[in-house]
């Protein structure tokens, strides 16, 4: 115990929903403020209670639902419409620079904004999915490890992280970035690597929280297999908070990629892409706001949609234990 | 015992701070009136607006402990914050008023409608209140004299900071704590349980307050302690003509300590009256039930028979009958079929009364209606007053289970050392240890849950390994571990069936068909009924979990079964219950039981051998009657003498 | 018994920045490419690589290279920086005086008000004022710096406005300092990006806190709730509060990258993306062990923090 100190306990980075998830696997703190026998007795009155329940009663759950689902739409449907519906295609030059022409005018280069605009949020979406479903598999897989096992291989992952934590998202990208070039899967995958360690560390103390239940030590009494008892037994009960740091990675990620983009090292020109655009069009943005103002909108929607659906599962996810207890 | 320095204090009038001479205090307490009064209060939950506290009415005079008794849920802490003018996030106080009168002012307060400057006033001054555990309630960064000097701060005690010193001596000094400079250095953390508990109510009494709520201010403690926090209390209370609120569910505590006694059942007050009237001649269905599943160190009271119907003849005879089988086929696993299916009219009990949704915080389970088949072979002698002497249904002379010079030790700490232990078929062993004896340690190291000991544990001839994982099939299977907390040992995302066929699925060898089958008659075998197949945790009370996790550990037919203090997370009615479960099943199934506890007043009611642990070692093991009536331990006499009882 | 934390504490920093070097050094040496052809490009010619390899020591082992390196970062010697033939340190000395100073400021303003705002929406709880600091701060903290920083350009330089430069000007012989107007907007937009993850920490933190036994207790013993607030509850949000601000002044050493390159601020952020573009791999290794530097020092300083505000570690278990 000594010899192993936790250098920086609990706190993950950047997480926001750090305490709810404290609270979501601390039942009695929270349920000591609760009103007596209230709790317990919603599950006799008939109408389920459930995480699903929780998060649709509430208001900034719907409203981050509707404002992300608006841009995936966008961001998916966008290129269909390209370029029948617009008339141009994504790099085709249509006009003199920064010309008022169309919906939404020219660009620098004279190609028109509003094409790229509904076709440049597909690729930034995806490359954000993909990074975050590598943080996630990389993270809960490492985290769980750490906390079922213990001992001396809990110590090297967690000293692993402290390591890889110590290198802030963005300058550990741009390392990568330098040596490999600016190619989508390295994008992909150093956005997901530099997610694993921050997700592992709540998944370590999410499974740290369950571990310690009596009914791990039942499962073990009975000798069930030690990966059916890390799927079936200690799985199910952290996915309240796996969800939630889900949400939070996936807004990270895509403002991680368009970050690198707006800096001119993600995607790369000529593709149509929202961070690009605004690196692309920022100089005129007195005389085309469009060309940044757009981009900047769609980035700002999805990333604040994403935060409250994190936000609200954590909420929904914080007060299920309460309940069972 | 006490060990209060008495010169320290004279008289009320001498010490008090206010030394007034007239108040409405003094008024009242001079005519022989309350000090205290609660009249139609009404708290209601503040989502729902549904009443959870209604009608209460209680009045207290100095000097005088009046016990609010109710088991978990009753409400019985709401009110006593309500007398401090204080309701929790989540309620509100609807209607109804709560009179004080303090010994500093001339009008009496009503503390529900107070501003809050002055209700701070009289919080910790003239009301205060001691709460149920000091470790969370100490604030763990302030030193501990600090803590108590805060309040005689606050509240401007004495005239000078070097009178409100002394005031935090001596009032250290008669909770029998040390008042030097160096003591009242320390942080709570520095402090074991009973010293932590002791400068509560130090805090409390700084001020010489005139009503003082006490919630379940013994609850973990043991029972030395316990003792003497009680002597403490008590004294101090009728030294400083203080009147108590003593908020308490072990009705053996309050006949000790308490003058007159409320019985509070879902927000209301069902019974009140003194001490003796209550607990000798109880009015209330609901106060008899609790009376009767209350455990008692002589076994007058066999607790679980309360709820008893007449059992027809011939079921006692099934139930005979099936006890026989058991013991006959207990290898086979055809057998669990065929012994309930041979036993109709315990399925009949089942469908008639199971426990009923709710009933686990409300009141006394229902649904236990089952024949008290555990002393069919002697069914005369159930009749007859002294019932302490169980005979078991199969004396065997071979130990199933017998446990050699087991020890651990984490480092250089010593946990158990040298500990035998035998478990025979049919018989149950009470393994009596108060917190920190290691006696959790000793019935995992047995059940395989912690392989870090030394020493053997022999099944039926043959030393078994230490952990579960390397023992065979029919090890695993015949020697079963319940564990403490139906809370936490059902796994709250699946349900009562997924997690009961899992000791099944492990071992093998049964379709699904045939372990769900399994699965429900062991349901109906812990008179829980296969409706609860498909529920989970989360739609069970506490009862009714752990009957649930009963019925994981027999789904199995084991020979030994290891119960690590099953019954202390439950109140008190539902352990009578689980208690006449588990001496049914244990008689029906001839099981080698081993019954961990700190309460020893269990001893007579489940045990037919009494083990108690201390510190790590056995220092008293024989059976009940030798160890109870001639200890040869001092550890266990003491622990004896200071056990409550009614 | 303090010291003896504190000092296990240093020994894992200084353990955690050597295991960092070994990552830098060898996730830019080991990877497939070679160094002198990507610097020299079209221009590269078997005698130029040559003199590029012998002038990086890239003749020899890695090993041997790593502790030429690691050596030279004792020393202050950063390596040469092969887009410019300037030695790294040289480079960078003025500029890291500008990156902290654009996070100094930004970190005075952000730590107190997001502890401020944290505490005032947890007393608040649930009335207007805490609903509107939840709100924007979870809107805020969903934003990436350059889309905040955006805005703010949009809104005080260009379209609306025209009050603040959105860009920074230095002529040589200058400090970013002396023109302080240009320092508004990006420390502006540090603020807004940091101070609602410390604010949300720190309400959440406090609400625990009050919910806590012994505040209940402090309020039944009539403690005013002024000092219920500063002596039983603030001392013990202090600590973890202290790790997430040291975490989100560590974050910021990343996200003034964005910030600087936006506004065109002469800092280390402004050189990292420069040298990530001339693929100047002994610049991107010294900027980064310099932000890793950071980072570990404003964690070893938390750690501090926490220790001296927890008694159960400041005097040891026992009694």
């Amino acid at each position: 115990m000594t010899t192993t100190p936790p250098p920086h306990t609990g706190a993950a980075d950047r997480d926001s929903s750090v305490v709810e998830q404290r609270a979501d696997l601390d039942p009695a703190t929270t349920a000591s403020a609760a009103a007596p026998s209230l709790a317990t007795k919603d599950a006799h009155t008939g109408q389920r209670n459930t995480v699903l329940t929780r998060f649709w009663a509430q208001k900034q759950a719907k409203v981050g639902v509707i404002i992300t689902a608006a841009v995936v739409l966008l961001a998916f449907l966008g290129p269909l419409f390209v370029p029948w519906a617009t008339g141009y295609t994504t790099t085709e030059f249509v006009a003199r620079p920064f010309q008022p022409d169309g919906i939404a005018g020219s660009d620098n280069l004279g190609r028109d904004v509003f094409t790229r605009f509904i076709g440049g949020g597909l690729t930034l979406l995806l490359y954000a999915l993909l990074a975050t479903l590598i943080g996630l598999i990389l993270g809960v897989l490492f985290g769980m490890t750490a906390a079922y096992t213990g001992g001396w291989l809990d110590s090297l992952i967690m000293r692993s992280n402290d390591v890889l934590l110590a290198i802030p998202q963005l300058v550990f990208a741009l390392l990568a970035i330098t040596v490999l070039g600016p190619q989508g899967w390295v994008l992909v995958t150093v956005i997901g690597i530099t997610h694993a360690p921050r997700i592992a560390r709540v998944a370590r103390s999410a499974t740290l929280g369950v571990i310690n239940e009596d009914y791990i030590r039942a499962a073990e009494m009975y000798a069930m297999p030690r990966l059916r008892l890390l799927t079936r037994e200690i799985m199910p009960n952290i996915t309240g908070p796996m969800a939630v740091e889900a949400g939070l990675r996936l807004t990270y990620s895509i403002g991680a990629i368009a970050s690198l983009s707006f800096l001119g090292l993600g995607m790369q020109p000529p593709t149509a892409d929202w961070g690009l655009m605004i690196n692309e069009n920022r100089i005129a943005l007195s005389i085309q706001p469009w060309g940044v103002l757009l981009p900047v909108a769609a980035i700002a929607l999805l990333t604040i949609g994403t935060n409250l659906i994190a936000d609200s599962i954590a909420r929904a996810s914080a007060t299920s234990n309460v309940g069972e207890q | 015992m006490s060990s209060f320095d008495t010169t320290s204090t004279g008289s009320i009038a001498t010490v008090s701070p206010s030394a007034r001479r007239s108040s409405a205090w003094h008024a009242r307490a001079q005519e022989g009136g309350n000090v205290l009064e609660i009249d139609d209060l009404h708290i209601t939950a503040t989502a729902s607006g549904a009443d959870v506290i209604s009608d209460v009415e209680l009045d207290l005079k100095p000097s005088e402990i009046l016990a609010l008794v109710g088991e978990s849920g009753s409400g019985k802490t709401t009110v006593g914050l309500a007398v401090l003018g204080h309701f929790r996030t989540g309620l509100t106080h609807a209607c109804g008023t709560v009179w004080l009168y303090p010994s500093d002012a001339d009008e009496p307060a009503e503390m529900t409608a107070l501003p809050d400057a002055t209700l701070r006033q009289l919080r910790g001054a003239r009301v205060s209140y001691i709460p149920q555990d000091p470790a969370l309630s100490l604030n763990p960064g302030m030193r501990v004299g600090e803590q108590i000097s805060e309040v005689l701060d606050i509240h401007g005690f004495g005239s000078s900071a070097e009178e409100r010193a002394e005031r935090v001596r001596s009032v250290l000094r008669e909770v029998g704590l040390p008042d030097d400079e160096a003591y009242q250095r320390r942080w709570p953390h520095q402090l074991s349980g009973g010293q932590q508990q002791r400068i509560g109510i130090a805090m409390a009494f700084a001020m010489y307050p005139d009503v003082l709520v006490l919630d379940e201010p013994t609850t973990g403690l043991d029972v030395a302690t316990q003792a003497q926090v009680l002597d403490t209390i008590r004294e101090m209370t009728v030294r400083n003509k203080v009147a108590g609120l003593y908020i308490t569910h072990d009705l053996a505590v309050v006949a000790e300590i308490a003058d007159r006694i409320a019985v509070m059942l879902r927000g209301r007050i069902v019974e009140q009256g003194g001490c003796a009237d209550v607990l000798e001649r109880p009015q209330h269905d609901y106060t008899k039930t609790l009376l009767a599943a209350v455990p008692d160190l002589a076994g007058r009271n066999r607790i679980g028979d309360f709820e008893r119907a007449d059992v027809p003849a011939d079921e006692k005879a099934a139930a005979e009958a099936r006890a026989t089988a058991a013991e006959e086929n207990r290898k086979t696993h055809l057998l669990t079929t065929d012994a309930t299916h041979a036993s109709p009219a315990a399925e009949a009990a089942t469908a008639s009364g199971p426990e009923t949704g709710t009933s686990g915080t409300a009141g006394p389970e229902t649904g236990t209606a089952s024949p008290e088949t555990g002393t069919s072979g002697t069914g005369g002698a159930t009749a007859a007053s002294e019932v302490s002497e169980r005979q078991p249904t199969a004396p065997a002379t071979d130990a199933v289970l017998q446990v050699r010079g087991l020890g651990l030790s984490y480092g250089p700490k010593t946990i158990l050392e040298s500990i035998d232990l035998d478990l025979r078929a049919g018989e149950c062993t009470l393994l009596l240890g108060e917190s920190g004896s290691g006696k959790t340690t000793l019935a995992r190291s047995i059940a395989g849950l912690n392989d870090g000991y030394t020493g053997d544990v022999i099944y039926r001839g043959e030393t078994i390994a230490r952990s579960t994982r390397q023992r065979s099939i029919g090890q695993r299977t015949d020697i079963q571990y319940i564990f403490q907390s139906p809370f936490s040992s059902l796994n709250p995302r699946r349900t009562i069936g997924e997690s009961l066929a899992v000791p099944l699925e492990m071992a093998g060898g049964l379709s699904a068909a045939q372990r769900r089958e399994q699965v429900k008659d062991a349901l109906d075998a812990v008179r829980l009924g296969r409706q609860f197949h498909d529920r989970r945790p989360g739609d069970l009370s506490g009862g009714e979990r752990q009957r649930a996790a009963i019925a994981r550990a027999l789904v199995n037919m084991p020979s030994v079964l290891i119960c690590d203090e099953i019954t202390s997370a439950l109140d008190v009615s539902v352990q009578a219950s689980i208690i006449s479960l588990l001496r049914t099943l244990q008689d029906e199934r001839g099981l080698a039981m081993l019954f961990v506890t700190h309460n020893i007043a269990l001893a007579r009611h489940i045990a037919s051998r009494v083990a108690v642990l201390n510190a790590g070692r056995i220092v008293d093991d024989g059976p009940v009657d030798a160890v109870l009536e001639n200890p040869q331990h001092t550890y266990t006499q003491e622990l004896l003498a200071n056990v409550p009882s009614l | 018994m303090i010291a003896r934390l504190i000092l296990q504490r240093l020994a894992i920093s200084i353990v955690i920045l050597f295991a960092v070097s070994l990552i830098i050094f060898f996730a830019t040496v080991l990877l497939p490419g070679d160094p002198a052809r990507a610097i020299l490009g079209q221009q590269a010619t078997p005698e130029r690589i040559a003199a590029i390899n012998e002038q990086m020591n890239l003749n020899e082992p890695p090993l041997t290279r790593y502790f030429l390196w690691l050596g030279g970062l004792f020393v202050g010697d950063l390596g040469t920086s092969v887009a410019t033939g300037q030695p790294v340190s040289q480079l960078l000395s003025d500029r890291v005086g500008s990156s902290v100073v654009l996070m100094v400021a930004a970190a005075l303003i952000s730590v107190p008000a997001g502890v401020i705002l944290g505490i005032v929406s947890a007393l608040r709880r649930g009335k207007a004022v805490d609903n509107t600091v939840t709100g924007l701060s979870l809107v805020l903290a969903a934003l990436p710096e350059f889309v905040v920083g955006i805005a703010l350009v949009a809104f005080f330089s260009t379209t609306v406005f025209t009050i603040l430069p959105a860009v920074t000007m230095r002529p040589p012989g200058t400090q970013v300092w002396d023109f302080p107007s240009q320092l508004i907007l990006p420390i502006a937009v540090l603020v807004l990006v940091v101070t609602p993850y410390i604010a949300r920490m720190m309400r959440a933190t406090m609400l625990e806190v009050l919910d806590s036994g012994y505040v209940e207790m402090a309020r039944l013993k009539g403690v005013p709730e002024r000092r219920v607030i500063f002596r039983h509850a603030l001392p013990h949000a202090i600590g973890p509060v202290a790790q997430v601000i040291a975490i989100q002044l560590a974050w910021m050493a990343g996200g003034v990258v964005v910030v600087e390159f936006l506004f065109r601020f002469p800092g280390l952020g402004q050189a990292l993306i420069d040298a990530v573009d001339y693929r100047d791999v002994q610049v991107v290794q010294a900027v980064t062990m310099i932000v890793a530097l950071i980072y570990v020092i404003v964690n070893l300083l938390a750690d501090i923090v926490g220790i001296l505000t927890n008694p159960k570690l400041r005097t040891g278990g026992d009694a």
